[in-house]
């Protein structure tokens, strides 16, 4: 794609929708930029398909706008469609097709001009790993590959946003790698967004996150930003021969320190100061027989859980 | 992009063995049907030839082969036209459709010029029969072409009716029944109603009697048009519809 199209490709403002009396989404909002990776978290339910449909155009929102590079995607459909390359969570794989065929049609039918789709294909067929394949049946395909073809159905004609519903469900862990590394490069020159519940998948691939839960976006910031969320500073160490409790917690630093068993402690410290090194000296000198000192990590998984667990006590809170 | 989405269809249609099953059975029978005409045909011909102003070769027997099609092809279309949207929906591969740059309008478009392309394959084999028959007799060309074109339009008012149905439900049974209820249903009240009964009105075979008799009516071509374009509408309505109510 040329320079002249904007850094923003998605920008999607106020999104509600609601199914008969139930508002399944409200008032989400959105924003990508050019070589990002957006993941969509929340749990099953949480909303992440529906705004996903409403962002590539397969369902009308109640209300809000989407701009798609610039066009608005309720006003001007088929310009805004041709830079949207979309995965549903089931891929729409005409199983009658080979390959080939298939992703020739969804390159054609993404307004790619005839000369071109040679050309588009190759890219693709190399990108998804698919090249040994390409004259096969659909149909005849495993699982891992459909959900290949899948995606490159979605990046063939070269879209400037990319959007991925649960790309890696029901693939092998090799697989997996395979396809993540994959998004990661798609990354790096188109807009992508992903939904998922996995949470290692965000830790590997993705600039930024947003979490979703009833239909809102209850937390949103850059993975790494995330992982450190609420995080605290301290360490767990264990000792064959530990001295009193007091001892531990007069070293200067030390904010609190909690038994765990009769060898070990959980020591949590100020972030200004951190005493694992006087801990250290201290335990030579007085022989408590140091075995072990492991910072505490905060993994996304308690993250996750964390701003979830928050956001519905303060919903229950306000009912 | 219409053509893309009708040669789509077409593939489609081609690359299940039912289909070139009915083509075969539907092209035998058809094959069938001429030369039981023709050979009745043959049987009259001395006492035709002592008639003043016998009917033709074109009336007696071409007239009454597209006739049978005509009746033959209300119940086949629904078999052709299930599996156009409902069968997408019910893959999951409708999403595709809808998230590329293609208006509703285009995607039943696109769907109904496939299949009637395919009909068409259908059912040029019987005038090119019919044309054999020149090599032994004059032909009425008028007659035979007011029958060809009776039909292009009557499968049009099928196809139409038959893609809206399938636009309505996941099932492509489910479409198939319905789509041969509505038009048996037509069929039916135009048959069992008296001569001057408004019934006949409705029904689309009765507008195709006109054109089997070599009578070109602007008020049937018109009734045809507007069959056909109203459930196109519809069609393209629902398929709106998917994306507001979802």
């Amino acid at each position: 794609m040329s320079n002249a199209t904007p850094d923003v490709t998605l920008l999607a403002s106020k999104l509600t929708r609601s199914f008969g009396k139930q508002t399944v989404i409200h008032d989400v909002s959105l924003q990508l930029k050019r070589g990002e990776v957006l993941g969509l978290l929340g749990h099953n339910g949480a909303g992440k398909s529906t705004t996903m449909q409403m962002l590539t155009g397969c369902l009308a929102p109640d209300s809000g706008t989407i701009a798609i590079c610039g066009i608005n995607l309720l006003r001007q459909p088929a310009l805004a469609k041709a830079h949207i390359g979309y995965l549903p969570e089931t891929p729409p794989l005409y199983k009658d097709m080979t390959v080939s065929d298939y992703l020739c049609f969804a390159a054609r039918l993404h307004g790619l001009k005839a000369t071109a789709v040679a050309a588009a294909l190759d890219l693709a067929l190399q990108r998804c790993g698919l090249n040994d394949k390409r004259n096969k049946l659909i149909g005849t395909l495993s699982k891992g590959y459909q959900q290949r073809v899948g995606i490159a159905q979605a990046i063939i004609h070269q879209p400037s946003v990319i959007i991925l519903d649960e790309p890696t469900v029901g693939l092998d862990p090799t697989q997996i790698r395979e396809i993540r590394t994959l998004i990661r490069e798609l990354g790096n020159q188109h807009s992508v967004i992903l939904s998922t519940h996995l949470l290692s998948e965000v830790e590997s691939i993705c600039d930024r996150v947003e979490i979703m839960q009833n239909g809102k976006l209850i937390y949103g910031d850059t993975s790494a930003r995330m992982q450190r969320y609420g995080q605290v500073s301290g360490f767990a160490v264990s000792l064959r021969n530990p001295p009193a409790l007091s001892v531990l917690q007069g070293i200067t630093g030390v904010t609190r320190v909690e038994q765990m068993t009769t060898h070990e402690f959980r020591v949590l410290h100020t972030q200004e100061h951190n005493p694992s090194a006087e801990l250290l000296t201290l335990a030579a000198q007085h022989e408590w027989h140091l075995e072990q000192l492991t910072p505490l990590q905060t993994r996304l998984e308690d993250v996750y859980v964390s701003i979830t667990d928050a956001e519905t006590r303060h919903a229950e809170v306000s009912k | 992009m219409i053509k893309l989405l009708a040669l789509r269809e077409l593939r489609a249609l081609f690359s299940a063995p039912s289909t070139w099953f009915m083509l075969a059975a539907l092209q035998f029978i058809f094959a069938w049907f001429f030369l039981a005409r023709l050979d009745a045909y043959l049987e009259l011909q001395p006492q035709l030839a002592q008639m003043a102003n016998a009917p033709g070769a074109t009336a007696s027997i071409a007239a009454p082969v597209f006739n049978v099609i005509a009746l033959l092809l209300m119940m086949l279309i629904p078999m052709f036209t299930m599996r156009a949207i409902a069968e997408e929906r019910r893959n999951q591969t409708l999403p595709l459709l809808l998230a590329s740059p293609l208006s509703s309008t285009q995607i039943v478009l696109g769907k109904f010029c496939g299949l009637m392309l395919f009909l068409m394959v259908l059912m040029v084999s019987t005038p090119l029969m019919i044309y054999s028959l020149q090599l032994g007799t004059p032909l009425d060309h008028g007659l035979l072409w007011s029958n060809v074109l009776g039909l292009l339009l009557l499968s049009a008012c099928y196809c139409a009716l038959g893609l809206y149905m399938s636009s309505l439900t996941n099932q492509p049974i489910i479409a198939a029944i319905s789509a041969l209820a509505v038009l048996v249903g037509l069929w039916l009240a135009d048959v069992s109603s008296k001569a001057d009964s408004p019934w006949h009105l409705f029904s689309p075979l009765f507008h195709f009697q006109n054109f089997n008799f070599g009578l070109l009516d602007s008020a049937d071509a018109v009734y045809f048009l507007s069959f056909s374009s109203v459930f196109l509408l519809l069609a393209i309505r629902r398929l709106n519809n998917n994306r507001v109510y979802g």
